[in-house]
């Protein structure tokens, strides 16, 4: 699948109404759940560090290991899983539902790639969503440790802040960005593989979505696994 | 076996298996142009399988399917995509895209297929809608209209290219006999008015009577008896004879009428 899709990535029509409108899919709409997860996950990794480092009495360093957390794992798998279960099981389930219903024989027998005109444009834009998705959830992650930290817990500001800069450099951003892009990939490629090759009903459909999901999840942790093996 | 002819399809040793089930078995059918050719057959015989064929959604493990002398299971996808814009289909259950419109359903093929203007394109959706006894439904998803009027506009979608062979899959299956009617009605006008081809997928036999200038039945993978529904009716082959018996309307009666009820 992923090869076919690479195939008629380069083919035209290059269809970017539908690209845009899965980009919005993608990104716009899981943006209210990304800021939500991203800022407790901040939070509550926040509140952690403070009872870990307060036994040495190191406060302030709870910033520039969040931090350092989130750029590099928390925030692309994190924003990963929640992405696939928002985008990649709706893929799974539409593409499904019109396996099933005959939608996509239709579209054939119109003379129009299904594969072109439904999985091209969920696939990029999941590949070049996921990556922005991420930086968000960074950002609203370190808002919510600055606000467990400094606000709550009365750490210092400017130390809280020398620490980010001293613990994080711009290659653990990249990094992290390019291992979201990756798991964008592989969860929309999964997810509308699944629902492309769905039959026997909804019954059928259910299965496509659950296995998408499953199977989603556990190759993020696989491939973040190889990505962190070879990055760092 | 009964000869037609001028073939616009010719369906030559076609042999299917899905695993270790053998589902056509050397089928060979000639279709007539601009004739309304039905396939009969029982459910699971494989009338759903032989038209997928004959649309290239499926390829043959052996035989040869060809199109005005082309053979469509040798062609690469893209001449086979090419070669399908000559097809428009009727899916049993409509196939309707549910996520757009009906008239964004109709303009489909327009917009991917030609360059012509929207307002050139709308103008076409309108027509065809008009010519279905459809108008004013143009913002209606396919969820919100009845079985009868899904079967319409998905003629419409299928006829929008002008295609030279329609294929009807069990048209007037889980449809009330008024309905049934009307569809039959909606085929023959289809034919009538656009000089089209049409192969039609039914076990319903009152409504193949109806509408068919021949009739094949697909009895285990192989077709067994072709003609015009006169022969159908004296064909001396049991299996013939049995799936007619068991029919709910006498089709001598239909044949009679010229396909009034």
């Amino acid at each position: 699948m992923f090869f076919q899709v690479l195939y008629w990535s380069f083919r035209p029509p290059f269809r970017f109404g539908l690209f845009m409108r899965s980009m919005e899919f993608v990104g716009v709409g899981s943006l209210f759940i990304i800021i939500l997860t991203g800022s407790f996950t901040g939070a509550v990794m926040a509140l952690q560090g403070i009872y870990a480092f307060g036994i040495l009495e190191m406060e302030a360093m709870v910033g520039g290991s969040v931090a350092l957390a989130l750029a590099r794992e928390l925030s692309p798998v994190l924003a990963a899983l929640m992405v696939t279960g928002r985008v990649g099981s709706s893929m799974a389930t539409e593409i499904g539902t019109m396996r099933v219903t005959e939608q996509i024989d239709a579209m054939e027998t119109l003379a129009v790639n299904p594969i072109q005109y439904l999985i091209v444009p969920r696939v990029w834009a999941t590949t070049i969503m996921l990556p922005a998705l991420c930086v968000i959830f960074t950002f609203v992650g370190m808002v919510g440790c600055y606000l467990v930290a400094v606000v709550w817990f009365q750490v210092d500001y400017g130390l809280f802040m020398a620490y980010i800069k001293s613990f994080m450099g711009s290659e653990d951003i990249i990094n992290g960005v390019i291992k979201a892009s990756v798991f964008g990939t592989g969860l929309s490629v999964i997810g509308c593989y699944k629902g492309y090759t769905a039959d026997g009903g909804a019954r059928g459909v259910g299965a496509a979505t659950t296995t998408a999901v499953v199977l989603a999840s556990v190759m993020i942790f696989v491939l973040d696994y190889l990505l962190t093996a070879m990055m760092f | 076996m009964f000869q037609v002819a001028d073939p616009i399809i010719r369906l030559m040793g076609l042999d299917k298996a899905f695993g270790s089930q053998a589902v056509l078995k050397g089928v060979n059918l000639d279709i007539e142009r601009g004739k309304i050719t039905t396939i009969i057959g029982g459910s699971g015989s494989g009338k759903s399988v032989l038209v997928k064929h004959i649309i290239g959604l499926l390829k043959p493990d052996a035989g040869q399917i060809l199109y005005e002398g082309t053979d469509m299971v040798s062609l690469r996808p893209r001449a086979l995509s090419e070669i399908r814009r000559n097809f428009g289909m009727l899916f049993q259950h409509s196939a309707l895209f549910d996520s757009m419109d009906v008239e964004q359903n109709i303009a489909f093929p327009l917009e991917e297929h030609t360059k012509k203007s929207r307002r050139e394109i709308l103008s076409i959706v309108k027509e065809k809608l008009s010519l279905l006894e459809l108008e004013g439904i143009e913002r209606k998803t396919p969820s919100e209209l009845s079985g009868g009027m899904r079967k319409r506009v998905a003629l419409a979608r299928a006829i929008v290219l002008n295609p030279q062979v329609i294929i009807y899959d069990e048209p007037t299956t889980g449809l009330d006999p008024i309905m049934t009617y009307n569809v039959d009605q909606m085929i023959k006008g289809a034919q009538e008015k656009l000089k089209v081809t049409s192969i039609v997928i039914s076990h319903d036999m009152a409504s193949t009577f109806r509408i068919s200038d021949y009739i094949a039945m697909l009895y285990e993978g192989r077709i067994i008896e072709f003609g015009p529904p006169d022969a159908i009716l004296s064909s001396n082959k049991e299996e013939v004879q049995r799936f007619l018996a068991a029919s709910s309307l006498p089709p001598r009666a239909i044949v009679a009428s010229g396909g009034e009820v």
